[in-house]
């Protein structure tokens, strides 16, 4: 592989030539090794295992069945759509409301704000799993969140919005949303600070000489300056939350499975590897189809 | 009304921050309670027994050392190889330059599902057997490239001109890289390391396709507890984690602190 380092700045030229031109190669190599080892073949051999028949008795041979592809999106097309679903609402959430969120600590939080940015991350700590349990508890029947709705009469309002079926918040629609949002959330506020803390103020300043006023000086000056931080964020919380299934199966019930379980079912279960590598594949295409084309519309090509 | 609107943001961050928050404080006052059943659900009475025995419940401790032990040395390598690769990807221009900043996006952009399903076929077809070294690959596998964007962000914004100057005041290559280049990435470093450990000890769903069956992480004890009945000794855990954590980072940010004032 020839390494061409085109000599923008002079600083540049001498530094390189002084590191040899063969440096980034050898840096680059374990890293790449691990992923192409780890990632590159094991993709590869779910995908031929995807098109393999037989059972796991007798061994599984590569036959190119397609078919399983179509059978699997015909049986499980509605826990799939359900994910894109339930992911797509819990990342309009967290944006909504990761968004203040991000402002307040990159611009008005003064001294506090490393300490807001390490209570952010923090909850990393106390594991996923004890987190979701922890809304078990504030969800539970008896408790006081479910009590408020009860009383405010939204309780209702979820009811005719589909969200929950009965006068329970946990074990619904309701609940896994608001897990997955939770659980997600400072992967979109971490990208969005970043963001907003590089945004100049003094453009809001000008903006207000320019006579815009303040929903004008949003939409026209800090939105456009917040995207790469708002298409990492929606990213980072959209990919995981599609796969995940440990909020639906904590905090939701038999109708609120999602295409995560059904792998992890087929996979770990039911044995069936043919299906849950189709489903993988369908799963992996679906979100890189469905990113190409957001990153395009969002019109950020740098992404990481 | 106007201090209103000045203010809206500040409280809805505020109520955010609660939102965020609530979860691990009700962690914390239940590692307190004295559950009625199996299940540590509602609110009975206050009790320190937990507390006094942390590792009442079996296997959990067991479970915890090998998550810990696991977050760190799978950490280490994702740091090292990251680093590496982060200066790689940070400051030279090659041919290739655009396929490798893929190949590390897309395991960020993979469903942990399919990940761990993948690597499982993998691990299945060439007769490895699932346990400790099948869970460290997977772990090193994602949090490396965590590890690559964080560092390459600060590799990409340093002045190139500090090397310069070393280079002007007659340092070697190898002097401007450990006293001025490195110290100025340090922090990115740190960053990536302790995120690739939050990573990996969080971890549950990879580890529990390849960690085959007598290996038992925290995350998958925990997973393990919800469905038979849960020892309020995890949410004893959960707090000694999040209190942990923040104090590790309040005191580094702390010395930090005080170390500039000094040099200033």
């Amino acid at each position: 592989m020839a390494l061409v380092v085109p000599g923008v700045r002079p600083v540049k030229r001498r530094a390189v030539r002084r590191w040899g031109t063969f440096t980034p190669l050898i840096l680059l190599a374990p890293a790449m090794l691990w992923l192409t080892v780890f990632f590159v073949v094991p993709t590869f051999s779910l995908a031929s295992q995807s098109l393999q028949t037989g059972d796991i008795d007798n061994g599984f041979v590569l036959t190119w069945h397609f078919q399983t592809y179509a059978e699997a999106l015909g049986r499980y097309w509605p826990q799939f759509l359900r994910s894109l679903i339930y992911a797509g609402s819990a990342t309009v959430i967290t944006l909504l409301v990761g968004y203040p969120l991000a402002w307040f600590i990159a611009h008005r939080s003064g001294r506090f704000k490393t300490m807001l940015l390490v209570l952010v991350i923090a909850p990393f700590f106390t594991n996923f799993l004890i987190r979701t349990l922890a809304w078990q508890i504030i969800l539970t029947d008896t408790g006081p969140v479910t009590g408020f709705f009860r009383a405010t009469g939204l309780i209702h309002v979820l009811q005719w919005l589909g969200l929950v079926t009965s006068d329970a918040l946990l074990y619904s629609p309701f609940a896994v949303i608001s897990g997955l949002a939770y659980n997600f959330l400072p992967f979109m506020v971490l990208p969005l600070y970043t963001s907003l803390e590089r945004l100049d103020l003094r453009y809001l300043d000008a903006a207000g000489d320019l006579y815009a006023n303040g929903w004008n000086t949003f939409w026209k000056v800090i939105w456009p300056l917040s995207l790469p931080g708002v298409v990492s964020g929606t990213l980072l919380t959209f990919i995981p939350a599609a796969g995940d299934y440990i909020n639906s199966k904590l905090l939701g019930n038999t109708q609120t499975v999602m295409i995560g379980q059904v792998i992890d079912a087929q996979f770990l279960r039911v044995l069936d590897y043919p299906t849950a590598a189709a489903l993988s594949f369908i799963l992996m295409a679906t979100i890189i189809v469905m990113v190409g084309l957001y990153v395009r519309a969002a019109g950020t090509e740098e992404l990481v | 009304m106007n201090w209103l609107r000045k203010n809206l943001v500040v409280i809805i961050g505020l109520l955010v921050m609660a939102y965020i928050l609530i979860p691990n404080l009700v962690v914390v006052v239940f590692s307190f309670n004295k559950p009625t059943g199996h299940f540590n659900y509602e609110w009975n009475q206050f009790s320190l027994d937990a507390w006094l025995d942390p590792c009442a419940a079996p296997g959990m401790c067991d479970s915890l050392g090998l998550s810990l032990w696991i977050g760190v040395v799978a950490a280490a390598v994702a740091t090292v190889m990251g680093t590496m690769a982060a200066f790689a990807l940070g400051r030279y221009r090659f041919p290739g330059r655009s396929s490798t900043n893929l190949l590390v996006f897309m395991p960020m952009a993979t469903p942990e599902v399919v990940m761990g399903a993948s690597l499982l076929t993998l691990f299945v077809s060439v007769g490895l057997e699932s346990g400790t070294t099948t869970i460290l690959i997977a772990h090193i596998l994602f949090t490396v490239s965590f590890v690559i964007t964080t560092v390459k962000a600060r590799v990409a914004s340093l002045d190139p001109a500090l090397e310069q100057a070393a280079a002007d005041l007659y340092a070697t290559p190898a002097q401007a890289f450990w006293k001025v280049t490195f110290p100025l990435v340090a922090p990115g470093i740190a960053a990536g390391a302790l995120l690739a450990f939050a990573l990996s000890f969080d971890d549950y769903i990879v580890t529990n396709f390849n960690a085959g069956a007598s290996t038992v992480t925290f995350p998958m004890f925990v997973w393990g507890a919800s469905q038979r009945g849960i020892p309020v000794q995890i949410y004893v855990i959960g707090t000694v984690m999040f209190v942990g954590a923040v104090a590790i980072v309040g005191i580094a940010q702390a010395i930090g602190s005080r170390k500039r004032k000094v040099d200033a």
